[in-house]
Protein backbone atom coordinates (compact mmCIF):
# COMPACT_ATOMS: atom_id res chain seq x y z
CA UNK A 1 0.00 0.00 0.00
CA UNK A 2 2.65 2.56 0.81
CA UNK A 3 4.61 1.29 -2.25
CA UNK A 4 1.54 2.40 -4.31
CA UNK A 5 1.32 5.67 -2.74
CA UNK A 6 4.71 6.97 -2.98
CA UNK A 7 5.54 8.53 -6.23
CA UNK A 8 7.67 6.83 -8.05
CA UNK A 9 11.91 8.05 -7.87
CA UNK A 10 11.63 9.70 -11.64
CA UNK A 11 8.29 11.64 -10.62
CA UNK A 12 10.55 13.20 -7.96
CA UNK A 13 13.52 14.24 -9.74
CA UNK A 14 11.44 15.79 -12.34
CA UNK A 15 9.38 17.62 -9.37
CA UNK A 16 12.43 19.00 -7.66
CA UNK A 17 13.98 19.96 -11.07
CA UNK A 18 10.63 22.01 -12.16
CA UNK A 19 10.30 23.65 -8.59
CA UNK A 20 14.34 24.77 -9.03
CA UNK A 21 13.75 26.04 -12.19
CA UNK A 22 10.36 27.92 -11.36
CA UNK A 23 12.66 29.29 -8.39
CA UNK A 24 15.07 30.50 -10.94
CA UNK A 25 12.86 32.19 -13.29
CA UNK A 26 10.79 33.53 -10.47
CA UNK A 27 14.06 34.97 -8.56
CA UNK A 28 14.84 37.72 -10.30
CA UNK A 29 11.31 39.14 -10.01
CA UNK A 30 11.63 38.52 -6.31
CA UNK A 31 14.68 40.69 -6.08
CA UNK A 32 13.07 42.92 -8.26
CA UNK A 33 9.63 43.72 -5.92
CA UNK A 34 11.53 43.15 -2.44
CA UNK A 35 11.60 46.04 -0.18
CA UNK A 36 15.72 47.40 -0.34
CA UNK A 37 16.97 49.45 2.73
CA UNK A 38 18.60 52.77 1.82
CA UNK A 39 20.96 54.13 4.32
CA UNK A 40 20.86 57.71 4.67
CA UNK A 41 24.37 58.78 5.71
CA UNK A 42 25.79 60.42 2.86
CA UNK A 43 29.63 59.92 2.66
CA UNK A 44 29.57 63.20 0.33
CA UNK A 45 27.32 65.19 2.45
CA UNK A 46 24.98 66.25 0.19
CA UNK A 47 21.90 65.72 2.05
CA UNK A 48 20.74 68.41 4.14
CA UNK A 49 17.63 69.81 5.80
CA UNK A 50 17.30 73.30 5.32
CA UNK A 51 15.18 75.10 7.60
CA UNK A 52 13.73 79.27 7.70
CA UNK A 53 11.95 81.56 10.06
CA UNK A 54 10.66 84.66 9.53
CA UNK A 55 11.80 87.36 11.04
CA UNK A 56 11.29 91.25 11.04
CA UNK A 57 15.27 92.14 9.23
CA UNK A 58 15.44 88.80 6.97
CA UNK A 59 14.17 85.61 7.27
CA UNK A 60 16.57 83.14 8.89
CA UNK A 61 17.76 80.38 6.95
CA UNK A 62 19.99 77.65 7.86
CA UNK A 63 20.62 74.05 6.67
CA UNK A 64 21.97 70.67 8.79
CA UNK A 65 23.56 67.98 6.99
CA UNK A 66 24.69 65.77 10.00
CA UNK A 67 22.20 62.67 8.47
CA UNK A 68 21.68 59.44 9.24
CA UNK A 69 18.95 56.95 9.14
CA UNK A 70 17.50 53.77 6.79
CA UNK A 71 14.46 53.98 5.05
CA UNK A 72 12.73 50.58 3.70
CA UNK A 73 11.36 51.35 0.79
CA UNK A 74 9.75 48.60 -2.53
CA UNK A 75 9.47 50.16 -5.39
CA UNK A 76 6.31 47.58 -6.16
CA UNK A 77 4.48 49.25 -3.41
CA UNK A 78 5.49 52.39 -1.58
CA UNK A 79 2.65 52.59 1.04
CA UNK A 80 4.53 49.77 2.45
CA UNK A 81 7.60 52.02 3.70
CA UNK A 82 9.00 52.57 6.91
CA UNK A 83 11.81 54.34 7.92
CA UNK A 84 13.67 56.47 10.89
CA UNK A 85 15.77 59.29 9.50
CA UNK A 86 18.48 61.30 12.29
CA UNK A 87 19.41 64.66 12.04
CA UNK A 88 22.62 65.66 14.00
CA UNK A 89 20.91 68.89 15.96
CA UNK A 90 24.83 70.45 16.31
CA UNK A 91 25.14 70.01 12.83
CA UNK A 92 23.03 73.28 12.22
CA UNK A 93 23.90 76.23 10.62
CA UNK A 94 23.24 80.00 10.06
CA UNK A 95 25.61 82.31 8.46
CA UNK A 96 25.95 84.75 11.31
CA UNK A 97 28.22 83.27 13.98
CA UNK A 98 26.07 84.73 17.30
CA UNK A 99 22.67 83.33 15.45
CA UNK A 100 24.27 80.26 15.35
CA UNK A 101 25.41 80.25 19.34
CA UNK A 102 22.02 81.35 20.46
CA UNK A 103 20.29 78.63 18.06
CA UNK A 104 22.67 75.96 19.60
CA UNK A 105 22.21 77.31 23.29
CA UNK A 106 20.00 76.04 26.17
CA UNK A 107 17.29 78.41 25.40
CA UNK A 108 17.07 77.41 21.52
CA UNK A 109 17.93 74.05 20.62
CA UNK A 110 19.74 72.95 23.51
CA UNK A 111 21.64 70.77 21.03
CA UNK A 112 24.13 69.51 24.22
CA UNK A 113 21.32 68.11 25.93
CA UNK A 114 18.72 67.09 23.09
CA UNK A 115 21.44 66.02 19.64
CA UNK A 116 18.99 64.35 17.31
CA UNK A 117 16.59 65.15 15.54
CA UNK A 118 14.27 62.46 14.23
CA UNK A 119 11.50 61.86 11.99
CA UNK A 120 10.51 57.96 12.10
CA UNK A 121 7.72 56.83 9.69
CA UNK A 122 4.72 54.86 10.65
CA UNK A 123 2.24 54.62 7.80
CA UNK A 124 1.79 56.05 4.47
CA UNK A 125 -1.21 56.87 2.95
CA UNK A 126 -2.36 58.52 -0.32
CA UNK A 127 0.78 57.17 -2.49
CA UNK A 128 0.24 57.83 -6.12
CA UNK A 129 2.91 56.53 -8.22
CA UNK A 130 4.37 57.49 -11.93
CA UNK A 131 7.38 55.86 -13.68
CA UNK A 132 9.98 55.58 -10.77
CA UNK A 133 8.40 58.87 -8.51
CA UNK A 134 5.92 58.37 -5.96
CA UNK A 135 4.09 61.14 -3.78
CA UNK A 136 2.73 60.26 -0.65
CA UNK A 137 1.95 61.22 2.44
CA UNK A 138 4.05 59.91 5.39
CA UNK A 139 2.77 60.28 8.67
CA UNK A 140 5.16 60.16 11.41
CA UNK A 141 6.76 61.02 14.74
CA UNK A 142 8.45 63.61 15.16
CA UNK A 143 11.17 64.60 17.80
CA UNK A 144 12.57 67.46 18.75
CA UNK A 145 14.29 69.30 21.53
CA UNK A 146 13.47 65.68 23.59
CA UNK A 147 9.01 66.44 22.51
CA UNK A 148 7.86 64.15 20.06
CA UNK A 149 4.41 65.16 17.81
CA UNK A 150 2.56 63.18 15.53
CA UNK A 151 3.04 65.03 12.30
CA UNK A 152 1.89 64.24 7.91
CA UNK A 153 4.86 64.85 5.58
CA UNK A 154 4.14 65.43 1.69
CA UNK A 155 7.24 63.15 0.64
CA UNK A 156 8.11 62.20 -2.85
CA UNK A 157 10.32 59.72 -3.22
CA UNK A 158 12.11 58.93 -6.49
CA UNK A 159 13.56 55.50 -6.89
CA UNK A 160 16.52 55.53 -8.94
CA UNK A 161 17.36 51.50 -10.10
CA UNK A 162 21.23 51.16 -10.40
CA UNK A 163 21.95 54.80 -10.19
CA UNK A 164 24.59 54.01 -7.02
CA UNK A 165 27.72 53.50 -9.41
CA UNK A 166 26.89 56.58 -10.91
CA UNK A 167 27.79 58.63 -7.28
CA UNK A 168 30.37 56.01 -6.21
CA UNK A 169 31.39 54.28 -9.14
CA UNK A 170 32.88 51.28 -7.31
CA UNK A 171 29.33 50.44 -5.84
CA UNK A 172 26.60 48.84 -7.54
CA UNK A 173 23.34 49.57 -6.16
CA UNK A 174 19.87 51.82 -5.89
CA UNK A 175 19.44 55.14 -4.60
CA UNK A 176 16.36 56.95 -3.14
CA UNK A 177 15.78 60.25 -3.16
CA UNK A 178 13.05 61.99 -1.10
CA UNK A 179 12.18 65.40 -1.00
CA UNK A 180 9.61 66.83 1.47
CA UNK A 181 8.51 70.36 2.62
CA UNK A 182 6.50 71.02 5.59
CA UNK A 183 5.47 73.05 8.86
CA UNK A 184 6.05 72.66 12.85
CA UNK A 185 5.50 75.15 15.30
CA UNK A 186 8.94 75.68 17.68
CA UNK A 187 6.01 76.67 20.79
CA UNK A 188 5.07 72.75 20.20
CA UNK A 189 8.14 71.75 20.74
CA UNK A 190 9.24 73.93 23.82
CA UNK A 191 11.75 75.80 21.51
CA UNK A 192 11.63 79.33 23.40
CA UNK A 193 7.81 78.89 23.26
CA UNK A 194 5.88 81.87 23.28
CA UNK A 195 9.08 84.27 23.49
CA UNK A 196 10.60 86.27 20.90
CA UNK A 197 8.00 85.93 18.56
CA UNK A 198 8.31 89.44 17.73
CA UNK A 199 11.66 88.68 16.17
CA UNK A 200 11.62 85.34 14.93
CA UNK A 201 8.23 83.45 13.74
CA UNK A 202 6.62 80.64 15.52
CA UNK A 203 7.04 78.45 12.43
CA UNK A 204 9.44 76.76 10.84
CA UNK A 205 9.50 75.59 7.37
CA UNK A 206 11.39 72.96 6.61
CA UNK A 207 12.29 71.04 3.47
CA UNK A 208 14.58 68.35 2.80
CA UNK A 209 16.19 66.58 -0.05
CA UNK A 210 17.83 63.58 0.89
CA UNK A 211 18.93 60.53 -1.11
CA UNK A 212 19.30 57.28 0.11
CA UNK A 213 22.01 54.33 -1.37
CA UNK A 214 21.01 50.56 -1.05
CA UNK A 215 24.22 48.28 -2.64
CA UNK A 216 23.94 45.08 -3.50
CA UNK B 1 44.10 117.11 17.95
CA UNK B 2 40.92 117.94 16.56
CA UNK B 3 41.89 117.89 13.27
CA UNK B 4 43.12 114.38 13.45
CA UNK B 5 39.79 112.89 15.53
CA UNK B 6 37.88 114.48 12.29
CA UNK B 7 39.80 112.85 9.66
CA UNK B 8 39.58 109.55 11.56
CA UNK B 9 36.22 109.80 12.20
CA UNK B 10 35.69 110.30 8.57
CA UNK B 11 37.74 107.58 7.62
CA UNK B 12 35.81 104.94 9.67
CA UNK B 13 32.62 105.99 8.18
CA UNK B 14 33.95 105.96 4.80
CA UNK B 15 35.73 102.73 5.16
CA UNK B 16 32.39 100.83 6.78
CA UNK B 17 30.09 102.16 4.07
CA UNK B 18 33.12 101.07 1.14
CA UNK B 19 32.91 97.47 2.69
CA UNK B 20 28.77 97.47 2.92
CA UNK B 21 29.08 98.63 -0.57
CA UNK B 22 31.28 96.77 -2.14
CA UNK B 23 29.93 93.78 -0.05
CA UNK B 24 26.48 93.35 -1.83
CA UNK B 25 25.23 95.65 0.04
CA UNK B 26 23.48 93.30 2.51
CA UNK B 27 20.27 94.59 4.46
CA UNK B 28 20.65 91.70 6.68
CA UNK B 29 22.52 90.69 9.99
CA UNK B 30 26.36 90.52 9.19
CA UNK B 31 27.40 86.86 7.92
CA UNK B 32 30.68 85.41 8.39
CA UNK B 33 29.48 82.14 5.75
CA UNK B 34 27.25 82.09 3.30
CA UNK B 35 24.61 79.53 1.35
CA UNK B 36 25.92 78.56 -1.74
CA UNK B 37 23.50 76.29 -3.81
CA UNK B 38 23.83 74.02 -7.01
CA UNK B 39 22.10 70.81 -8.45
CA UNK B 40 23.68 67.54 -7.68
CA UNK B 41 25.67 66.64 -10.87
CA UNK B 42 24.29 62.97 -10.55
CA UNK B 43 21.03 63.21 -9.24
CA UNK B 44 19.21 66.27 -10.61
CA UNK B 45 16.78 65.67 -7.96
CA UNK B 46 19.39 67.23 -5.35
CA UNK B 47 20.02 70.54 -4.42
CA UNK B 48 23.87 70.61 -2.72
CA UNK B 49 23.96 72.91 -0.60
CA UNK B 50 27.33 74.49 0.85
CA UNK B 51 28.52 76.89 3.01
CA UNK B 52 31.40 79.38 2.09
CA UNK B 53 33.55 81.17 4.28
CA UNK B 54 33.05 84.65 2.91
CA UNK B 55 32.63 88.03 4.76
CA UNK B 56 29.20 89.92 4.35
CA UNK B 57 28.98 92.80 6.41
CA UNK B 58 25.17 93.41 7.39
CA UNK B 59 23.20 96.70 8.51
CA UNK B 60 24.81 96.14 12.17
CA UNK B 61 28.10 96.75 10.78
CA UNK B 62 27.11 100.01 8.46
CA UNK B 63 25.50 101.41 11.52
CA UNK B 64 28.29 100.48 13.97
CA UNK B 65 30.92 102.02 11.73
CA UNK B 66 28.93 105.02 10.99
CA UNK B 67 27.93 106.17 14.61
CA UNK B 68 31.83 104.83 15.81
CA UNK B 69 33.00 107.83 13.01
CA UNK B 70 30.41 110.14 13.85
CA UNK B 71 31.52 109.70 17.27
CA UNK B 72 35.23 110.32 16.70
CA UNK B 73 34.03 113.26 14.82
CA UNK B 74 31.94 114.36 17.42
CA UNK B 75 34.70 114.14 20.17
CA UNK B 76 36.93 116.67 18.37
CA UNK B 77 34.47 119.61 20.25
CA UNK B 78 34.88 118.11 23.46
CA UNK B 79 38.55 118.83 23.13
CA UNK B 80 39.97 121.91 23.76
CA UNK B 81 42.23 123.71 21.66
CA UNK B 82 45.29 125.85 22.42
CA UNK B 83 43.85 128.95 24.14
CA UNK B 84 44.43 132.02 22.57
CA UNK B 85 47.28 134.07 23.77
CA UNK B 86 46.34 137.52 25.30
CA UNK B 87 48.08 140.53 24.05
CA UNK B 88 49.49 142.84 26.47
Amino acid sequence: MVELLADPPVNSAMKIKFVSVLGLLLLPIAVWSAPQTFDFKDPKGVNNVVFKLDAPLESINGTASGISGSVTFDPADPSATKGRIVVSASSMHVGNPTMKEHMQGNQWMDVTKHPEIVFEAVEVKRAVTADNSTAADVMGKFTMKGVTKDVTVPVKFTYLKDKLKDRFPRLQGDLLVMRANFKVKRSDFGINAGKNEDKVSDEIDLSFSLAGMASR
Amino acid sequence: MKLFLRLAGLAIAVVTLALWFFGGMNRGWTKTSVMVERPDPVIPELTQRTWERRFLPGLEFLAGGLLLGGALAASAYLVRGPSAKKNG
